[in-house]
């Protein structure tokens, strides 16, 4: 079979990709710009033999999720901004307890209720450091409905074969734009099949494979183990004991590093002799792509680099991109956020500057060309 | 579904992780003799304990879980319930109980409290109250009768209770109940007849903070304590007089509420196979 063409608004596309990977759970809160998501899994998850169930908050949400999930079935929840702050806990707890299962946060203007029907990007640094503590954390950010529709699955195989929450992250725009996808055939939807423990006697669920990943224990296989979001040891139980937490702290976040390259996405545009690299994600960057070759059509020599997983970020692909490079502009729908990691990695030169649009409307073409002439003039 | 009534005798140590002792619990609380008394309806309704999943939330009453010889769930403060009913509409096959406290039940948790006993899915909630925030101090809680003295109403408590029965038969629980700590037979024949009923049920445990509520007001040593449980009490009042207004010191006990709903779980089950064109299950 080969992949079938089709129209879909993103939110529609997210809903038919989580159900390809496999998705059969969902609990959600309604909020704009991402309600459409719920909408379509109401209709989708029982005629998939699955379950969808509105729950009373985004807390709720998906704590439900991660019971599901603990219960074997593969889960996702949904929300925009205000109901992925109140989810930032029960993430660090499915981190902590290495529980898969995917988060939607389809962006709109903030703080607070912000602007509700306004895309943003403001949620990217409360997804790498929203919850409290350091933990492993994976977040992808499509720039178009297809890629919306290959993210979602692709979160579902990273939160499995991580065993870890992973989060997707889109705007308004995308989340309602309607574009035409290659929806592929079930058979081309690779998802990680779950490592599930076997065998009883003696099970440590936390002690980890060569993988860094532990093998999880379904309830009523006869393991009976405890699951805490507590520092716990390998058994599950929880420990005071410094060393232990170390060791164990260590590898939940070091299971990061060991998977690193199946994890990292990017997409790069003229970066080989660039001297103004753009550094761009999710709707923005797709307005600086046409920036970009419209800038080499004029003989500007500008470049995209455009990370697909904000995070981990991918810093060794960035440093290659920017080799060439006398300055690097991050143009983002916020105040600043990801030129901070962008300059971090980078270092003193060269020069790393934001170009911020916080009023609600998406950044242009026009805009991103001229700052990039701007800093190619003084570069 | 549950299996007859077993016939052995209950020895606790089948039903504990051993290697988890000694618990952490204080001298007299309370939550160890709903603990007992759980395990012990458990075994009387026959309940597999590889099918058994015990989620709790943060607190001492929280901690209950993890001596327990089941698949067991700390979750976080204030959510078990919202845990438990994922997990339970993925897994129907599962006995899911939760292990709460007046704090994390009835403040931070009590979103979820009212919708679950709306919901009617087939979990079994003890509430374990104390009257007090144990595990973080001796702070007041919802339940803290006013003039308690609690670490954070040094001169007495002001702000009037909550009747978690009331509150969940309120919110559409099919069975309620309430039973104290020194009544353990009939506490645990309460939780093993909540066990039973097939949907949400509620059991509220008067249980004793003996150590900081305790000493801080002067209710004497564990024994005092839970003898004094007895003048509190008032077996199956609230049933003969449903209207009087609730006094924490003067505490009706028994269930209050046992009514057939449609469980949650079997209406989605049913409602899904009938949009994919089968019929019943
Ligand atoms: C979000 C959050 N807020 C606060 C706490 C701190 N905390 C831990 S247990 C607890 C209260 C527990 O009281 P209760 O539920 O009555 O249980 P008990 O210890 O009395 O059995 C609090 C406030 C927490 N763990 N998480
Ligand atoms: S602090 Fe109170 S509730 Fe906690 S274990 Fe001690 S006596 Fe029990
Ligand atoms: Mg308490």
């Amino acid at each position: 079979m080969t992949a079938r063409l089709t129209a879909l608004h993103g939110n529609h596309a997210c809903a038919l990709a989580a159900v390809a990977a496999g998705c059969r759970f969902f609990a959600g809160y309604p909020i704009t710009p991402s309600s459409e998501i719920a909408e379509h899994m109401s209709h989708a998850l029982p005629r998939a033999g699955g379950v969808f169930v509105q729950m009373e908050d985004e807390i709720a949400s998906i704590a439900a999720v991660i019971g599901a999930s603990l219960g074997g079935m593969r889960a996702m929840t949904a929300t925009s901004g205000p109901g992925f702050s109140l989810m930032q806990e029960n993430i660090g707890y499915a981190a902590m307890t290495e529980v898969p299962c995917v988060v939607i946060d389809v962006m709109r203007g903030g703080p607070s209720t912000g602007m509700p029907t306004r895309p943003a990007q403001g949620d990217v640094m409360q997804a790498r450091f929203g919850s409290h503590g350091d933990r492993p954390v994976v977040a992808l950010a499509p720039a178009s409905v297809q890629e919306i529709y290959t993210e979602t699955i692709r979160a579902f195989d990273l939160a499995e074969r991580l065993r870890t929450p992973v989060t997707v992250l889109y705007d308004q725009v995308i989340a309602q734009l309607l574009e035409s996808v290659a929806i592929p055939p079930p058979e081309a939807v690779k998802v990680a099949a779950r490592k599930w423990a076997n065998g009883a006697g003696g099970f440590q669920p936390y002690a980890a494979d060569d993988d860094g990943v532990p093998a999880m224990a379904r309830p009523g296989d006869g393991h009976r183990v405890h699951t805490t979001g507590l520092t716990h040891a390998e058994s599950g139980f929880p420990t005071q004991s410094p060393a232990v937490a170390d060791r164990m702290m260590r590898r939940l976040l070091g299971k990061i590093d060991l998977h690193l390259a199946g994890i990292e996405k990017t997409e790069t545009l003229a970066t080989e002799d660039a001297e103004v690299l753009v550094v761009a994600y999710g709707i923005t960057a797709r307005a600086a792509r046409r920036a970009v070759t419209e800038l080499r059509r004029d003989g500007v020599k500008a470049g995209l680099f455009r990370p697909v997983t904000v995070w981990p970020f991918p810093e060794r692909a960035l440093l290659r991109a920017a080799e060439t490079a006398r300055a690097v502009l991050v143009p983002e729908m916020n105040a600043g956020q990801l030129v901070l990691e962008v300059q971090r990695v980078i270092g003193r030169a060269p020069p790393v500057r934001p170009l911020g649009r916080i009023d609600g409307e998406p950044m242009t073409p026009g805009e991103i060309a001229a700052a990039v002439r701007e800093l190619a003039r003084h570069a | 579904m549950l299996e007859a009534t077993r016939t052995l005798p209950f020895d606790i140590k089948d039903y504990l992780r051993l290697d988890t002792m000694p618990h952490f619990m204080c001298p007299g609380c309370g939550h160890g003799i709903a603990l007992r008394a759980l395990l012990a309806a458990v075994h009387d309704c026959g309940i597999d304990k590889d099918r058994l999943a015990v989620v709790c939330g943060i607190g001492c009453s929280g901690r209950v879980g993890g001596y327990i010889d089941a698949n067991t769930f700390h979750t976080t403060h204030g959510r078990p319930l919202a845990f438990a009913t994922g997990l339970k509409l993925a897994r129907p096959d599962l006995t899911v109980v939760v292990v709460t406290g007046d704090g994390d039940c009835l403040a931070i948790g009590g979103n979820h409290l009212i919708h679950a006993a709306r919901r009617n899915l087939d979990i079994t909630c003890l509430m374990l109250n104390n009257e007090v925030y144990g595990m973080t101090g001796g702070q007041a809680s919802p339940t803290t009768a006013a003039t308690r003295l609690t670490s954070t109403t040094p001169s007495g408590a002001i702000e009037p209770v909550f009747d978690a029965c009331a509150l969940a038969a309120a919110a559409g629980a099919g069975f309620v109940g309430r039973e104290v700590t020194r009544q353990a037979p009939a506490l645990k024949t309460l939780i093993a007849r909540a066990l039973r009923h097939p949907g949400f049920a509620f059991v509220e445990v008067m249980s004793d903070c003996t150590e900081i509520y305790g000493r801080k007001n002067d209710l004497g040593e564990a024994p005092e304590m839970i003898l004094s449980q007895k003048a509190d009490m008032r077996p199956e009042a609230r049933r003969d007089a449903p209207d009087q207004p609730f006094r924490p010191n003067a505490l009706p006990t028994g269930v209050f509420v046992e009514r057939d709903l449609p469980e949650y779980g079997e209406r989605w089950r049913a409602h899904a196979a009938a949009l994919r064109g089968e019929t019943e299950r």
